[in-house]
């Protein structure tokens, strides 16, 4: 179960608002995470650190492959992204990176910017004040994906048989 | 039950007699391209603790971004590329001299009809072009690749767009992919394989089509595809492939579309992309007389020898506006060869256009940076906020044809007015 505050944008929220490409000479999550949503002002910025969820319409995500655009966002301590849908690329990212990502149109309709939102990935809800509403369970092998904790550890434990994942520096 | 392209490609990728829309599939990529994300690549396989790598012929490294590097960091992380490329021997290593990823993999012909392919760029949907599957993913997904030698795919619902050519006087393959995006929006193709058919892509050129599958990722799809034919063939064959060399997967008839579409190329006018997204499409007509202070012909998706050739020749003989910038950044090393020779970079010069290094350049953000209120004219794929310079800055998209009339009078300008002057 995650959740907390949301943080609430529109459809088809780009890649290059969401971590701008003269960032990308950084890997580190926390640098990354400063920049994150940069384009659209300091208070969006400050808000963002605020928020458990993003929140966001149709096609989140959409442009480059860039990883850092999840891992940014997890860099600012964001814990899950509810969208109306993703961009297919986006949407590997934040599974590869630990980020949950849930396509749930209902939920999105019901969320208000700032509010609170729960999410149960067992049981398949998004629970929004006394209203939930289900999203589709993930295939079996991204399921395992996510069960690692991403897919580097999920390769670590997996594929490599005598793997083990270093810290992560 | 007849089958698409993404069903039959996915079945035999993935080893299986045969595969389905929706099945979940573990996929074995022929190629696994990394571009300025490769040090990421090395860095997480480094994190992994392992230097065990599937197949190293898989793998093609190129440094097209920032290319050459303008920081002690950029150089640090090129030089970790090259170093891990000559120690773990990978011979498809190309760096900062070559130019763009997918151009070059196509130009030497690492690129074949039946291939699966995956990149660390989104555009890698271009591969499209050669009859093969190409798909973007994260760099950690590469490094997985790397190691394991595949990755998840879920077989996509399939989209025909059908385009009758030829096209109508001043058009080319952007004004199709942009009306088409336009239409469609920026989600109009998620998760989709995107066929091209009809009239107008029997005998297209190889340029066309990579520009065609190029700009459908902006539709959000996962695979392109144009069904290889005889120009497929004798691009290869110059190349130095052998038919033999591949095998072409062609849908069956009776497959299953999510959806069909029908384009009427004689029907078509130069379309423009304007601020901040690839869907806001607008006919010429519409954004004819903006101001524009730079214009940049470049990026994987129109910088390659046709396209320069296109532009040259609205160029020729005349001269960039007073006060317009015009960048030309050629998309590899061997197109840039190919236009000193034919002249094509003298009637750039003497137009008063700037040529740089083959490369990403400014559509990747790496120079061409605007001003605070700026507008650039761009042949790029991608017209996001900030993506050149300040945020406050516009980016408009258009053909190689628009950019060269555009330049030439410093504001957005139909190049028919250039064409049928002279035609």
């Amino acid at each position: 179960m995650v959740g907390g505050v949301c943080i609430k944008f529109g459809d088809s929220v780009n890649t290059d608002v969401i971590i701008p490409g003269r960032y990308l000479i950084s890997i580190d999550p926390l640098e990354l995470a400063e920049h994150a949503f940069e384009p659209l002002g300091p208070e969006v910025q400050q808000q963002l650190r605020r928020s458990q969820v993003v929140v966001a319409g149709i096609n989140f995500g959409c442009g480059s492959a860039r990883e850092q655009a999840a891992s940014c966002l997890v860099g600012a301590g964001v814990k899950a992204v509810v969208a109306k849908s993703f961009a297919r690329v986006f949407f590997r990212n934040s599974i590869n990176t630990g980020l949950l990502a849930v396509a749930c149109p209902e939920a999105v309709d019901a969320l208000a910017d700032g509010s609170e939102v729960l999410i149960d990935t067992t049981s398949g809800t998004v629970t929004v004040g006394d209203q939930a509403f289900r999203f589709d369970p993930y295939p079996e092998s991204l399921q395992r994906i996510l069960d690692a904790g991403g897919l580097i550890p999920y390769v670590a434990r997996y594929v490599l048989s005598a793997g083990e994942v270093k810290e992560n520096g | 039950m007849g089958k698409t392209f993404a069903e039959k490609i996915l079945a035999r990728a993935a080893g299986l007699p045969e595969a389905s829309t929706g099945q979940v599939v573990d996929v074995y990529p022929h190629l696994i391209m990394s571009h300025a994300a490769s040090w990421r690549c090395i860095k997480t396989l480094e994190k992994l603790g392992t230097d065990k790598l599937y197949d190293v012929d898989r793998i093609a490294m190129v440094m097209d971004h920032n290319s050459p590097a303008r920081t002690a960091k950029t150089a640090a992380d090129q030089k970790l590329c090259r170093e891990f490329a000559e120690q773990k021997g990978i011979a498809k290593f190309y760096d900062i001299d070559a130019g763009i990823a997918h151009v070059v993999l196509i130009e030497d012909g690492y690129v074949r009809p039946g291939m699966v392919l995956i990149g660390t760029d989104s555009h890698s949907t271009i591969y499209g072009a050669l009859g093969a599957a190409g798909s973007g993913v994260g760099f950690s997904e590469v490094t997985a690749a790397w190691v394991s030698g595949f990755l998840w795919m879920k077989v996509p619902d399939s989209i025909k767009v059908v385009i009758d050519g030829p096209l109508a006087l001043g058009t080319t393959a952007k004004d199709v992919m942009l009306k088409l995006i336009g239409d469609l929006t920026a989600d109009g193709a998620t998760y989709c394989s995107v066929e091209f058919h009809g009239s107008y892509i029997q005998g297209l050129s190889i340029s066309e089509r990579m520009t065609l599958c190029n700009l459908a990722m902006e539709l959000g799809c996962k695979f392109a595809y144009v069904p290889p034919d005889e120009v497929t063939r004798a691009y290869l064959s110059e190349r130095g492939v052998k038919p033999t060399d591949y095998q072409e997967i062609h849908p069956d008839p009776d497959a299953t579309y999510i959806k069909t579409l029908v384009i009427d190329g004689s029907q078509l006018q130069p379309q423009i992309a304007c601020p901040h997204t690839v869907d806001n499409v607008k006919p010429i007509s519409a954004v004819a007389g903006k101001k524009v202070d730079q214009v940049f012909i470049g990026s994987c998706t129109n910088a390659k020898y046709e396209d320069l050739a296109q532009a040259a020749s609205i160029l020729k003989g005349r001269k960039v506006a007073p006060g317009v910038r015009l960048i030309v950044t050629p998309a590899s090393k061997n197109i840039l060869e190919r236009i000193i020779k034919e002249g094509i970079y003298a009637t750039f010069l003497e137009s008063g256009a700037l040529l740089t290094n083959p490369g990403c350049g400014a559509c990747a953000g790496d120079g061409g940076a605007m001003a605070d209120g700026e507008v650039t004219l761009s042949t790029a794929n991608r017209n996001f906020q900030g993506r050149m310079g300040s945020y406050s800055a516009e980016i408009y998209l258009g053909s190689p044809l628009v950019a060269a009339a555009t330049a030439i009078r410093g504001v957005i300008t139909d190049p028919r007015e250039f064409l049928s002057k002279e035609g």
